[in-house]
């Protein structure tokens, strides 16, 4: 009887290693499922891009279907256009809610609801988006404002800043929340006013974390594709024009990847590595700010 | 400070409101039949969908290419975005753990029309060269692998391009979760004598698993309403099939296909109303997933995504 039991408790003991084992075995290789395919995109990526990137791309605008050769330099300022125009938009509100809510309203209803619905509209998919300022700002008839009733530069600009605005403000209060609570308190201990408090030191303490989380929301806007379809619209010549269609990197990927032509498709390549890089410095950035600590250097 | 703050829900109000004024058109014409609805080809007798010259629209074909694409997604991805959280989390040595995490988080931030430039040129030719006659031959009795498609595009492809793009999401909100589980939970578990799968098991998942659930649906989220890239490699031809390797098209991307382009204001109107279709429902699924994320990592403070 008691060897029974001894024999079925080690059986068990059996089973639930053997479990284990299984287990630590799938998760590596769920692991290297995974790992293994996005290091190989990455390279890929990065291979085909920095094969195909040359000066041309930079200074030239697109040849004619067909011919080969020409580059994206109308895309690239197009892209800078239009990142100027929604980080206009999109930072100095998207910074002001951060400080709202870590600062003033901190554990209020309002600054959860504020939260709730930025971590939402950040979810929404960003074709919606650029339908939203498709209707907003492209197709009202209204003779005497500006830059309404056409496709243009601003139209896609407003559509970028918009999408900015949720990514701004959380990343704004992460970095806020992240000063200790000490260095408010020996601020308002000195008699500084709350407004002085906040902006000059809170603020000043963050911004190392506040500039390269605008920087990553710049970086994950300028790849952005599907708001700009209906309002930037796209132009194969130079402009800098506001209240024109403009072309921008992403739209220009789009249309060459499925384009015929050869040497679109290199060019595609080549303007993917240039987006790849403006994100890979923004992620290493923000991942070095964080884990350095905002602090130092400011406190 | 306070302005700014509101900002944010005059935004959401305003493209509510956008969306709802611009396509009233379509809404009085067919109503609520437009999300159902089946029309007959006259001549062929076969069911028609999508009619832009005649003004005939049903979003059924679109409703129905989003859904099956975004849940082959996640029948790829959870299992290995999960698996992945649990090693980064639990298994792996510490060595590994910065740099997998540095990885996952660009790839989250590589934009899609990337993705979908690399799907083009790699995913499809590898699909429609190899797994295509492959799950034909194997699983073609089914009828979900019918290989009467010869571009390698469709329902297939979008699946898995979107499996892709969603798993960081999924694996690094995950480990988050499993991370705010407090290690007095994995001691205790592990002094009664659990073995690590068991500690995993019944002292981290068993804690966290309302956060998976929340981030498995916020990868949902992702996935209902990705554009680019499902466009490039999905087919776009408004059609119902059964078999996954044929064409088809989703919500997202028939309005990046034909908005700018709509031959009458009807079929302008038809688009704008299923962007307004997946604003609502992403707006339903992303609430819920951050409420379920927030009910594990409160407390927390959380990491930038």
């Amino acid at each position: 009887m008691g060897l029974e039991n001894f024999k079925s408790e080690s059986f068990k003991s059996r089973i639930r290693t053997i479990t284990d084992g299984a287990v630590t075995v799938l998760a590596i290789l769920a692991t290297v499922l995974v790992v293994l395919p996005l290091v190989v995109i990455f390279g890929y990526l990065v291979y085909k891009g920095a094969s195909s990137l040359n000066l041309a791309f930079f200074t030239q605008i697109p040849k004619p279907e067909g011919e080969d050769g020409g580059g994206m330099a109308n895309a690239i300022v197009g892209s800078a256009v239009l990142l100027g125009i929604s980080s206009a938009i999109g930072v100095p509100i998207g910074i002001g809610g951060g400080i709202f809510l870590a600062e003033y309203g901190r554990g209020t209803k309002l600054a959860n609801a504020v939260r709730f619905t930025a971590d939402v509209l950040n979810g929404v998919p960003s074709i919606v988006m650029g339908l939203a300022a498709y209707a907003l700002i492209v197709s009202p008839h209204i003779g005497f404002l500006p830059f309404v009733g056409h496709f243009s530069a601003f139209s896609g600009g407003v559509a970028l800043g918009i999408m900015m605005i949720p990514t701004v403000c959380r990343t704004t209060e992460e970095m806020l929340l992240m000063v200790p609570h000490a260095v408010r308190e020996a601020a308002l201990g000195l008699g500084v006013p709350a407004w002085r408090s906040v902006l000059s030191i809170t603020v000043k303490t963050a911004s190392p974390g506040i500039i390269t989380g605008c920087m990553l929301a710049f970086a994950r806007v300028a790849g952005e594709t599907a708001p700009l379809l209906f309002t930037a619209l796209g132009n194969s010549f130079m402009s800098t024009s506001l209240d024109r269609p403009i072309e921008a990197l992403p739209l220009q990927i789009y249309v060459y990847a499925l384009s015929p032509y050869d040497d679109q498709h290199r060019l595609a390549w080549a303007g993917a590595l240039v987006l790849i890089s403006l994100i890979v410095v923004a992620v290493s950035l923000v991942r070095y700010v964080t884990s350095r600590g905002v602090l130092k250097g400011a406190s | 400070m306070v302005l700014c703050a509101l900002s944010i829900f005059a935004i959401v109000g305003l493209i509510a409101w956008q969306l709802v004024a611009s396509s009233q058109m379509t809404w009085q014409k067919f109503g609520i039949g437009f999300f159902y609805k089946t029309f007959t080809n006259s001549v062929t007798n076969e069911p028609l969908y999508w009619d832009p010259v005649n003004e005939q629209f049903s979003a059924l074909p679109f409703i129905y290419g989003t859904l099956v694409s975004s849940f082959l997604a996640l029948l790829i991805a959870v299992p290995l975005g999960v698996g992945l959280a649990i090693f980064l989390t639990e298994m792996s040595p510490r060595a590994l753990r910065g740099p997998l995490a540095f990885l996952t988080e660009l790839l989250a931030a590589i934009p899609s029309v990337i993705y979908g430039l690399w799907a083009v040129f790699v995913l499809v030719p590898l699909l429609r060269e190899y797994v295509n006659p492959f799950l034909t031959a194997l699983l073609g009795w089914t009828g979900f692998f019918s290989n009467d498609n010869p571009t390698g595009l469709g329902f297939l492809a979008g699946g898995v391009i979107l499996a892709i793009m969603i798993l960081p999401i999924i694996s690094s909100l995950t480990r988050e979760v499993m991370s705010a589980v407090p290690h007095s939970q994995r001691e205790a578990v592990l002094a009664l004598g659990a073995t690590r799968w068991e500690m995993i098991s019944m002292g981290v998942l068993r804690n966290a698993r309302i956060g998976i659930v929340g981030a498995i649906i916020l990868g949902l989220g992702r996935a209902l309403g990705e554009t680019m890239a499902v466009t490039m490699v999905i087919g776009n031809t408004p059609e119902i099939h059964r078999s996954l390797l044929s064409n088809g098209s989703s919500m997202a991307a028939v309005i990046a296909n034909e908005f700018t382009e709509a031959v009458n204001d009807v079929h302008r109107t038809a688009l704008i109303e299923i962007g307004l279709a997946l604003f609502i429902v992403t707006i339903i699924v992303n609430g819920l997933a951050q409420i379920l994320v927030w009910a594990v990592t409160r407390g927390t403070p959380s990491q930038v995504r």
